[in-house]
């Protein structure tokens, strides 16, 4: 982690505006998504991200177009920062055909294959032996793509966690993992779910090294992803990184928050990574007066298309509720799903042949 | 077709290294099966044969291999994971149900897991209840995964070199018991066995008889017993797959033979035969003479000691009482 007395060098002013505005556009959808959740356009749970933005674009932008993202159910943003469609992923949430995943997911499942963006997961550290499966597989073909794995604080204490670490180091996987410490594992604090809270040691014992970054800090988190990327790929080395960063809403829209204080959560507002990103980047006339407030309107813009588009897409139509089950091959045939749900006999769905 | 005696254990080595060499994408992980050549020597000599880049040994880490399977099918490979027992599968039921069976669903078919988990199970080696149970009817339960139950040498090959084809999990259960037996296999390599298509080990008039994995030769042995004991000629059928499953073959014999009884190892509860006998009674009630019997494993833990294990999963004189029953004997 960078001496905040001497913060990292911006990286050139094309990609930071663009750093700038990705972060905008993830913290306008995001609020949106929850004016939309509470308008009941939005069903199941929630989960914002609104505080994270600079650990999300942070550990996007390290990465190269092949490398494979893969995170948690508070996904929205990592796929927004791939590159998805901000209507597709407002369409997701909405439960639209038009949606990331048809409306099948929703918000904890969002994947866009086409931009390498490999899933929201909604079992608590149950992406990572998945990630260490893609690294796996780049290992094998060899490519040079590597994989960032994204996971929360509360995962760590999962025994994926430990299985995993160990057989990324022990195959030399070329994997970062990135546990976005933002102080809870849902409403229990660090310090109540785990005994040595130092998370980016964790891995040490098993053969991981660790680093620690600012995941306030767009540009910190861009430069040691960056590094530990380097590493996985380079050096075969699997590397833990921990963002340390803070949600300044609830675990999800259904949470009272009674388990912090509203001083804790105004301290760490004080340092919101978009404010003091876009005041940085006036100091050092990378934007002018201005600037931020027309990326706002722009993503406004975005956000308010997204939800018109969102709403415009057609609910899956019922006949579809089998549809993806399974990949329909010419070996399969008989009965592969038994529809019970009515009085009548239906044999349900049946293959080929 | 020219055929060979081969025992399951070899008829399964053979379709790993027929698909190893005929994909390269195809590869093997596991506790023990590289040089320890397989707990059960499924996958005896094929580290030495392809190398530790295909044939993985693996940390004791059920959960996590599984996983990493789920993550290598998805991004090009086509994983074969083998666990030691169905027992241990139970560790990684997180990855197999919630991941490998509802990845390709729950993204909108964006992506697919052709993955194959490999796993043996079975009573009658004094394992006791942690290493002996029958459990096709847990996978059978999840929508998305595919479920096979071979039960002999030549389907035990068909049907793994199909499921490594096929693009969707496949949860493959073998049954220690069968790995010593033998049978005739197909020399073909090419030769595979399509999931969903049931086999009539026996024809007969009087009775169908459903047996699943190995109970599919118990039920063969008792319908020898049945014919020359007491004139009741049965209808043997191994459904072979239980997801897709064969549900017409099922229901042809029915209709002809007007009786039925369903033979598991598992237990009573939820199992295959209960589930099998509500389609039945549901499809072809109007034809059945008498309501459908089961024969499956006792409602218990598996037991270590030798006589309360014995009689803790079918053998043939149950399936010839149960199907005697039918006809009021």
């Amino acid at each position: 982690m960078a001496d905040p007395a001497q913060p990292r060098s911006l990286p050139d002013p094309v990609a930071a505006r663009e750093w700038l505005q990705t972060m905008i556009l993830i913290r306008r959808f995001e609020e949106r998504a929850g004016e939309m959740y509470a308008k009941a356009k939005v069903g199941g749970f929630l989960h914002l991200a609104i505080g994270e933005e600079a650990a999300i674009v942070g550990c996007a932008r390290a990465l190269r177009e092949d490398d494979y993202l893969i995170s948690t159910y508070r996904s929205h943003g990592h796929t927004i920062a791939r590159g998805s469609d901000p209507n597709a992923v407002m369409a997701e949430l909405f439960g639209r055909e038009g949606g990331l995943c048809r409306g099948r997911g929703g918000s904890m499942h969002m994947f866009d294959l086409e931009h390498r963006f490999m899933g929201g997961y909604g079992i608590v550290g149950g992406n990572l032996p998945i990630a260490a499966g893609f690294g796996l597989a780049s290992d094998y073909l060899g490519t040079q793509d590597a994989t960032l794995c994204t996971f929360g604080d509360g995962a760590i204490n999962q025994g994926t966690f430990g299985e995993t670490m160990n057989l990324a180091a022990l195959w030399k996987l070329p994997v970062v993992f990135l546990v976005t410490n933002n102080q809870f594992g849902m409403g229990t604090a660090l310090e109540r779910h785990s005994a040595n809270t130092d998370l980016q040691e964790r891995g040490q014992s098993f053969g991981v090294p660790g680093m620690r970054c600012d995941g306030m800090d767009v540009v910190d988190t861009y430069e040691v992803c960056k590094e530990a990327l380097a590493i996985a790929r380079d050096e075969r080395q699997p590397v833990l990184v921990e963002a340390v960063t803070y949600r300044f809403r609830g675990h999800s829209m259904a949470d009272p928050e009674e388990y912090r204080t509203k001083e804790q959560v105004a301290e760490w507002r004080e340092r919101d990574p978009i404010v003091t990103f876009a005041d940085r980047l006036k100091a050092e006339g990378v934007i002018k007066d201005g600037d931020d407030e027309q990326m706002d309107a722009d993503a406004v813009a975005t956000v308010d298309a997204a939800v018109a588009f969102a709403d415009a897409s057609p609910f899956p139509a019922p006949e579809s509720l089998y549809d993806d089950i399974y990949v329909l091959g010419d070996q399969l045939q008989g009965w592969y799903s038994v529809d019970e749900r009515g009085a009548g006999v239906s044999r349900g769905e049946h293959l080929g042949k | 077709m020219s055929t060979t005696t081969k025992r399951t254990r070899e008829a399964l080595n053979d379709a790993l290294r027929e698909e190893m060499l005929r994909d390269e994408t195809v590869f093997l992980m596991g506790e023990d099966i590289g040089v320890f050549n397989g707990a059960f020597k499924v996958t005896n000599g094929l580290l030495k044969e392809f190398g530790e880049q295909r044939v993985r040994d693996t940390p004791i880490s059920e959960n996590t291999i599984v996983g990493m399977g789920v993550g290598a099918a998805m991004t090009g490979l086509r994983p074969v994971v083998e666990l030691m027992t169905i027992n241990f599968s139970l560790l990684a039921m997180d990855q197999i149900v919630n991941h490998a069976a509802s990845i390709h669903y729950m993204f909108g078919g964006q992506v697919k897991v052709p993955l194959v988990v490999r796993m043996p199970q079975g009573a009658g080696h004094q394992l006791g209840p942690t290493h002996s149970h029958s459990w096709e009817a847990l996978y059978l339960h999840a929508p998305g995964l595919l479920v096979a139950v071979p039960s002999t040498p030549a389907d035990a090959k068909g049907l793994l070199k199909s499921a490594i084809r096929d693009d969707n999990p496949v949860i493959f259960i073998e049954h220690e018991y069968l790995y010593g037996q033998r049978g005739e296999v197909p020399d073909d390599p090419d030769f595979t066995v399509d999931f969903g298509k049931a086999a009539i080990r026996r024809e007969g008039t009087d009775v169908t008889i459903v047996g699943i994995s190995r109970m599919a030769v118990t039920a063969a042995r008792a319908a020898e017993t049945l014919h020359s004991e007491h004139g009741i000629s049965a209808e043997v059928i191994d459904p072979r797959t239980l997801r897709p499953l064969d549900l017409d073959t099922i229901l042809d014999s029915v209709r002809k033979t007007n009786r039925c009884v369903i033979v598991e190892e598992g237990w009573p509860h939820g199992g295959v035969g209960a589930n099998l006998a509500a389609l039945i009674q549901e499809q072809a009630f109007d034809w059945l003479d008498a309501p459908i019997g089961r024969v499956t494993g006792a409602d218990v833990p598996m037991p270590y000691s030798k006589p309360l294990e014995q009689i803790a999963f079918p053998h043939e004189p149950q399936v010839v009482e149960a199907v005697r029953a039918l006809f009021g004997e």
